[in-house]
């Protein structure tokens, strides 16, 4: 990648026009379900086991801070209140987030590198396929569909460890944290971070695609254009994350 | 019956590197024509640009009437079909065994049962000696089969053109032999447009009808295969003979007066009759094999070549 300013440009604006193609591809028929199933299963199958083991001991971080802060302010009750909040809200998305682009985006940008370099993408252009409509549509909605899932399993396996590490380490109170679970917490927050998650999902799975697609220069090239991959998806969840948890704070009402 | 493919003024750079510029040059209807050029001349962009893979910064390639480098992606999926290529390590796809590799085209393109694709892929496969490997994967053969297993994909969908991005590299003598040969049967049993990338003399000299030159950002020379033999433009004389004297060095070209020096001394070595062999005299073209139908164009070039020949052996 160019460090140039005009070649940054270039970059974001090609990749932009990708993302729009994938968007208006969508619909086009006939839908690649084989494709769509096998990289749905394959990326689920390298992102379950890292994403429940990163999300026990993320809520139970969360658990030991709170646990902690609300000690001091004689507030146990609402350790476990702020405790699901935490998790649904932020911790969530933003583990799901780490999965998705480190996981999965990096295998799609090196199974479509290796094929860019091989003249396997040029060779299905030639055959009149669109690599678009035939590879990275499907990858993007697989990609979409395990984050909300996954997102689904971080918030049970995170809340679940924040309880385990408050009430069996700390001594809390069972029935505290339990009731205290919707206090602050509310329904709207999981909605929020699945939707969260299935944008951070689309934007790893075309960062991946276009990286990938545009790799060059034989093997190393590849290498590369992982690596370029997982630091921009990174820094575009985090961005977007930023974004959508200020818009949603505007438009939902919050309790307390 | 195959399609012209008229390329007019047709220049390419990557940033401010020129690949080439200015390239105009006609492919005949149904002939066979070979792309030359040291390496690192741009023959694979060329072939690339052909397909509008690479979108020239000038010029037009018309192909039926269209130029390619003008129309939208939805369009240009369409007039690619017209075209086979076969790209240099084969480029099969790495997850599919050659069957499915094979009937891919078909699939995705025809609505034909499984059985008529079968019958197809097979006939496919026979012609380039590939039955009983069906059900290898790309991985598990060697780069001569994954060529040979390129070029029936190349086949299956009845290409008016095919581009070959060079056959011949990486292959040992007998098997670009064998395949030379299969080009020209093909050639004769399909009646295609063929354009050859390649930097190996013999074929070129055995199998165009047409043989165009690549050098120093431009397009030296194109135009019938004996124009060309026996051309005394010092850059043709070089690359088809392959010798280190010449405009053409190792790095990049030589300066003038090196070259002249060079040449100049060559001459004085041809007086005395050290000129390399086979430098003027007109290797015989590789024709159609026993057993290929041949028709009216490759009668024809049998009877010229035949002629040819004879007066080669009387003079002798």
């Amino acid at each position: 990648m160019s460090l140039s300013p005009v070649g940054a440009l270039r970059h974001s604006g090609s990749l932009f026009a990708m993302a729009l193609d994938v968007f208006r591809t969508i619909p086009r028929r006939p839908f690649q379900v084989r494709e769509f199933i096998q990289q749905a299963w394959f990326i689920a199958s390298v992102t379950i086991l890292p994403t429940a083991l990163v999300s026990i001991p993320f809520g139970a971080v969360i658990a030991l801070q709170i646990g902690s802060l609300t000690r001091q302010l004689g507030a146990q009750s609402f350790s476990g209140a702020a405790s699901v909040l935490a998790v649904l809200r932020e911790a969530s998305p933003i583990v799901t987030a780490l999965l998705i682009a480190g996981a999965g985006g990096t295998a799609i940008c090196a199974d479509l590198g290796a094929r860019k370099i091989r003249d396997e993408i040029d060779a299905m252009q030639v055959l009149g396929i669109d690599p678009i409509h035939r590879l990275v549509v499907p990858r993007v909605l697989a990609s979409m569909l395990v984050a909300v899932l996954l997102n689904g399993l971080v918030s049970v396996v995170g809340v679940a460890g924040g309880y385990f590490f408050n009430v069996v380490l700390q001594n809390g109170t069972p029935g505290a944290y339990l009731a205290s679970f919707t206090t602050l917490a509310q329904l709207s927050d999981l909605w929020a971070a699945e939707i969260k998650a299935l944008v951070f999902g689309a934007i790893a799975a075309i960062v991946a695609s276009y990286k990938g697609l545009t790799a060059k220069g034989g093997p190393k090239g590849v290498g590369d254009a992982v690596n370029q991959s997982v630091v921009i998806t990174f820094m575009l969840l985090f961005v977007t994350n930023f974004v959508m948890t200020a818009v949603y704070f505007q438009v939902v009402p919050q309790r307390g | 019956m195959g399609v012209e493919i008229c390329v007019e003024g047709l220049t390419k750079s990557f940033g401010h590197q020129v690949i080439w510029q200015d390239v105009s040059l006609t492919l005949p209807a149904g002939e066979v024509s070979v792309m030359l050029g040291p390496s690192g001349t741009g023959k694979s962009v060329f072939l690339k640009t052909l397909v509008g893979l690479l979108k020239p910064e000038r010029g037009s390639v018309k192909i039926a009437g269209r130029d390619i480098t003008r129309l939208r992606e939805h369009d240009l999926h369409e007039v690619r079909k017209l075209f086979g290529v076969l790209f240099q390590d084969g480029a099969l796809f790495g997850s599919m065994n050659l069957y499915d590799n094979i009937a891919f085209p078909l699939r995705e393109h025809t609505r034909k049962s499984e059985s008529e694709i079968r019958r197809i892929v097979l006939e496919k496969m026979d012609m380039v000696g590939l039955i009983g490997a069906e059900e290898k994967l790309p991985g598990e053969i060697s780069g001569g089969m994954r060529k040979r297993a390129g070029l029936a994909r190349a086949l299956v969908l009845d290409p008016e053109i095919i581009l070959f991005d060079e056959p011949d590299s990486g292959l040992d003598p007998v098997r670009v032999a064998y395949l030379n040969q299969l080009i020209v049967d093909l050639n004769a049993q399909i009646d295609a447009t063929f354009l050859i990338v390649t930097h190996d003399i013999a074929s070129a000299r055995q199998v165009p009808d047409n043989i165009g030159l690549l050098f120093r950002r431009e397009l030296v020379m194109f135009g019938p295969r004996e124009e060309l033999l026996t051309s005394e433009e010092p850059v043709v004389r070089q690359f088809l003979n392959g010798r280190m004297q010449g405009p053409i060095g190792m790095a990049e070209e030589k300066d003038a007066a090196q070259v002249e020096q060079e040449l100049a001394a060559l001459g004085d070595g041809g007086g005395k009759g050290t000129r390399s062999p086979g430098s003027q005299t007109l290797t015989p073209r590789l024709l159609p094999g026993p057993g290929i139908h041949r028709p009216p164009r490759w009668e024809a070039i049998a009877r010229r070549e035949a002629a040819l020949h004879q007066e080669t052996v009387v003079d002798a």
